[in-house]
């Protein structure tokens, strides 16, 4: 069994190592054809001369080789017209994508000619090799049950040096998705076949981001299926968030792309879904005829009605941990990392400030694009209304959300993001915490204040804080993932839905002692 | 201002303290040779295990004993003045108090076996004791041997386990527990240790422990004349309570410190409380007169809490609960359940067709009156045990409304109609599950 383990792991080692050195094994040729159909005809006319005398014809190893020369090149140019002030042919459009369509359309050779045997060395041998590694844990990690047996004790999941080491890689891989697109042209080229066959269309960078979340998340859950084969409510949620992610997030919008309808991941909500109140998006949705009228009908409810009503009956959980993508990657993929959330007071007063500064953030953005949409005036008090969007789009849906959402996993939990940055959350948090049905019952005075629920919370809750005094815990923050009353070596807590009578005990006693009947 | 002095900071100790400064504006002082910080004795086996950190066992973070003017001193008291109201402190200058609480715990019981003293052989209760753990084992081990079949031998043979050292448990009844469990549900513990690869001797006792040439541990020999070589002895035969500082002054002593039921023990302003107290006579007479567990210590914190504060208060626990895990079947009890049905009492035995999970009901035989319930890998609510104990409901009551005290998470099933169905053939009744009422549930709080 442990051989197999080992096997597993090198198979996967080879996988991942295949898909992140990818880049090395390319090679790329301009021709003036692929700069006349990947550019704007003002771009060709700006920067062909330049491109066809320093790229065109020639041979290139390395993707940063092309993007570097066009990135220069765009640059150098609209730097020259705004200093001549040629307003008209400043060009508006992100270099890094455009050059992105070059290199992807330049790649010829070897590693493009064979690239299903590539798809199948990374993607094939990385999910073979972790689902090796998963599997004989049926068997080695003893009779189902909870086994968090020396998580403290791994390098991997106590902060050592390779939970360093996938800090690092995870927040490299944001940043060249996010700002560098171009130098992930080989790994969006492996994905190019699948997504030629579900949208029609040649993969982006989104859609390799697509297809890894899914692979991953996937992978994950093969390992979440094992862990808690004894907790239903475990296997039932990590269920939901699969088919959430692989149909709604992924599937569904592909295939919308594919019948030429505007794509829409159904359950993403505003706020998460930020950009839904943009201009582009609300006159994109309302020149798309019926289905367009819809989905701007559906986001509109969704985030006024079903949010707001799910939450009352049942916390934001049904949202957090059944639904969202981001919870889904957090819950597998961040599952090994759940411990190191941050449970001082201190983080907790952060985490207040902070997740509903974002919540403000994203309610003026919004308020200042729709201001925009209605009276075509791009300024509001002075301040340019795209470039609040800008700001936003940056700082929360790519820094926050991204590099720092999923790159500080192994370090700094799995939640980051749904704790600190999610609108949404914040959003729902406000629901739980003054209106909802939803409550973690403590049992009466069981608890031992172990710590083991205050430790394997995700979201940062002190539930010891709360069980070792009787109280139910009613928290903004909880994201009903379940894993305190999994943990909990004594039945002491309950995730339940229930009448809002009682659900906040304000002077708890802990039953048992009948000398004591009055918390005073 | 009086001075209020704690020796201990454990569960008792800190309960006490806690609620005083809830209470009044005492000064407190809590003075600990174990610990500065109190942390949850029960998670320590957790730490072994690579659960958590050991920071993690402490329930508060450290500006809270200031925030809330709790001084903590970690020394250790080496003699009281109970005259003078005044302690002696192995490193720190001497204390003087107002009322003394001692709440100063147990020590693992060693009942005089040749070698007991030898390296490599350790009980488990302190912080020290986790410490010695992780230096007899720092090498790996081939195998250890668990004396004394009871809570805290099972939690050493999983903690040993998950370190994949091979760990043979002596238990000198003929069953794990068995002074406290029923056969049958002793017998679904023992098979699910078997299951985890525990080498089980049931009936068997320590007779000595043999050395090799550094003073260390090298074999035990049972009696029944085995050997068997091992590098560790854990000795987990019970605690007694750890008064050996006490000896020899003028408080009044048994096998822990003899108190009435108000707490108080022979000295004025001296109460005593948790593991290391006694009572003369038990205010609960079903009870015996040392009680060593979590909950009770938690509850005679609360207690004499009161008593310092100006409203005397006499210890009285309400209905008996208590809880456990093995590996991994979860044990919760309420109410009294023994290992043989008591006088006219009859015991109902459930058990699922995986053989882990299981409850027993024990009940008076004409009456019905619902006397306890022991649970395995099932959770019940307290609140609806204390509230249907306390209302004398019978056996049929509870059975009846089994759904209403259910706590398992949600999606997991529910055995009431299995449980129901076989109460009902045993007993030719015909009890039928009622479903659940939370209008029933949000009385049990009331």
């Amino acid at each position: 069994m442990k051989l197999l383990q080992k096997i597993g792991l090198i198979i996967f080692i080879i996988g991942i190592t295949v898909f992140t050195f990818s880049p090395f094994i390319g090679s790329y040729k301009v021709t003036n054809d692929i700069l006349k159909s990947t550019l704007s005809e003002q771009q060709y006319a700006n920067l062909s001369e330049k491109l066809k005398e320093k790229l065109v014809g020639k041979r290139f190893s390395y993707t940063w080789e092309i993007s570097s020369v066009f990135v220069n090149e765009y640059e150098f140019k609209n730097e020259t017209f705004k200093n001549k002030h040629e307003w008209d042919k400043v060009m508006h459009d992100n270099p890094q994508d455009i050059a992105l369509s070059i290199t992807k359309s330049s790649a010829t050779g070897f590693y493009i000619n064979n690239i299903l045997l590539f798809f199948l060395i990374s993607f094939g041998f990385g999910v073979l090799g972790a689902i090796m590694y998963f599997l004989p844990d049926v068997i080695l990690l003893g009779p189902p049950g909870i086994k968090n047996n020396n998580i403290y004790r791994r390098p991997s999941t106590n902060r050592g040096l390779i939970a360093y080491f996938v800090f690092a890689y995870l927040i490299g891989f944001y940043i060249l998705l996010y700002f560098y697109p171009a130098q992930l042209t080989n790994q969006i080229l492996l994905v190019n076949p699948l997504s030629l066959l579900l949208n029609g269309h040649p993969a982006s960078r989104w859609f390799l981001y697509g297809v890894l979340y899914c692979t991953v998340m996937l992978t994950m859950a093969v390992r979440m299926y094992i862990k808690y084969r004894h907790n239903k409510y475990q296997i039932v949620r990590t269920t939901s968030v699969l088919f959430f992610q692989v149909a709604f997030a992924f599937l569904i919008p592909e295939l919308l792309i594919r019948f030429n309808q505007p794509s829409m991941d159904f359950k993403n909500a505003w706020p998460l879904n930020y950009s839904f109140f943009f201009d582009w998006n609300i006159n994109n949705l309302l020149n798309s005829g019926a289905i367009g009228a819809f989905m701007l009908f559906w986001g509109i409810v969704l985030t006024l009605i079903i949010v707001p009503v799910f939450s009352y009956f049942y916390g934001k959980r049904w949202y957090c941990s059944w639904v969202c993508g981001c919870g889904g990657l957090a819950e597998t993929l961040g599952d090994p990392y759940r411990q190191h959330s941050n449970k001082t007071l201190k983080a907790w007063k952060f985490e207040r400030w902070i997740v509903h500064g974002v919540l403000v953030f994203a309610i003026i953005m919004t308020a200042a694009a729709l201001y925009t949409f209605f009276t075509n005036e791009n300024t509001l008090l002075g301040i340019e209304t795209y470039s609040i969007q800008k700001a936003y789009g940056f700082l929360i849906g790519s820094i926050f959300a991204g590099v720092i959402g999923t790159g500080f996993y192994p370090i700094f939990g799995n939640r980051v993001w749904c704790r600190f940055g999610c609108p949404l959350a914040a959003y729902m948090g406000i629901i739980q915490r003054f209106k909802s049905r939803f409550r973690i019952t403590t049992n009466g005075g069981q608890c031992i204040s172990c710590g083991n629920c205050s430790t394997y919370c995700e979201q940062g809750i002190d539930v010891r804080w709360y069980a070792q005094r009787g109280e139910n815990i009613i928290r903004a923050s909880c994201v009903g993932c379940g894993v305190c009353s999994a943990v909990c070596p004594r039945g002491v807590l309950k995730l339940e839905n229930g009448p809002e009578e009682n659900r906040i005990i304000e002077n708890p006693i802990i039953i048992g002692n009948d000398g004591i009947k009055l918390n005073l | 201002m009086e001075h209020i002095v704690i020796i201990g900071n454990g569960i008792s100790g800190i309960t006490a303290a806690r609620h005083i400064r809830k209470k009044s504006d005492l000064n407190i002082t809590v003075i600990s040779s174990e610990t500065k910080y109190f942390f949850s004795r029960t998670a320590l086996m957790y730490v072994y295990m690579g659960h958590m950190k050991f920071e993690h066992t402490q329930p508060y973070e450290p500006w809270f004993w200031e925030k809330n003017k709790i001084n903590l001193i970690q020394d250790y008291v080496e003699k009281i003045d109970f005259t003078n109201k005044s302690l002696t402190l192995k490193n720190g200058s001497p204390i003087s108090y107002d009322k003394l609480i001692l709440a100063v715990g147990s020590k693992p019981n060693k009942f005089g076996w040749p070698g007991q003293d030898l390296k490599g052989v350790q009980g488990l209760y302190s912080y020290q004791d986790l410490l010695e753990l992780e230096e007899n084992t720092k090498n790996g081990i081939k195998r250890a041997v668990i004396v004394g079949g009871g809570l805290i031998g099972i939690e050493l043979a999983e903690m040993l386990l998950t370190r994949n050292y091979p760990v043979t448990f002596l238990i000198r009844e003929e069953s794990f527990w068995g002074n406290v469990l029923p056969k049958e549900d002793s017998e679904l513990i023992m098979r699910h240790m078997k299951e985890h690869d525990v080498d089980l001797k049931t009936a068997t006792e320590l007779k000595e422990i043999i050395s090799d040439s550094n003073g260390r541990v090298k074999s035990i020999i049972t009696n029944k004349d085995e050997e068997i070589a091992c590098e560790l002895v854990g000795l987990t035969a019970g605690v007694t309570p750890n008064i050996d500082f006490l000896k020899g002054s003028d408080i009044e002593l048994d096998k822990g410190i003899l108190v009435n039921e108000f707490l108080e023990t022979n000295q004025k302003d001296v109460y005593a409380i948790g593991d290391c107290a006694q009572f003369k006579q038990h205010p609960k007479k079903e009870r015996k007169p040392i009680e060593q567990v979590w909950y009770t210590g938690r509850m005679m914190g609360e207690t004499v809490a009161n008593t310092i504060c100006g409203k005397r208060l006499a210890y009285n626990p309400g209905h008996w609960f208590n809880s456990a895990k093995f590996f991994d079947i979860e044990y919760q009890t309420y109410g009294w359940v023994f290992n043989t049905p008591i006088e006219n009492e009859e015991h109902f035995y459930w058990e699922d067709s995986s053989r882990k999970i299981a409850l027993r009901i024990a009940y008076d035989k004409d009456t019905r009156l619902f006397h306890g319930i022991n649970l395995y890998g099932l959770r019940m609510r307290h609140h609806a045990f204390d509230k249907w104990l306390t209302e004398k409901r019978t056996v049929e009551y509870v059975l009846e409304h089994l759904k209403d005290a259910n706590f398992d998470p949600e999606f997991y099933k529910s055995y009431e109609p299995e449980i129901l169905n076989e109460f009902n053939l045993k007993n030719n009744t015909y009890v039928k599950p009622k479903s659940k009422s939370w209008k029933r549930i949000l009385s049990f709080n009331s």
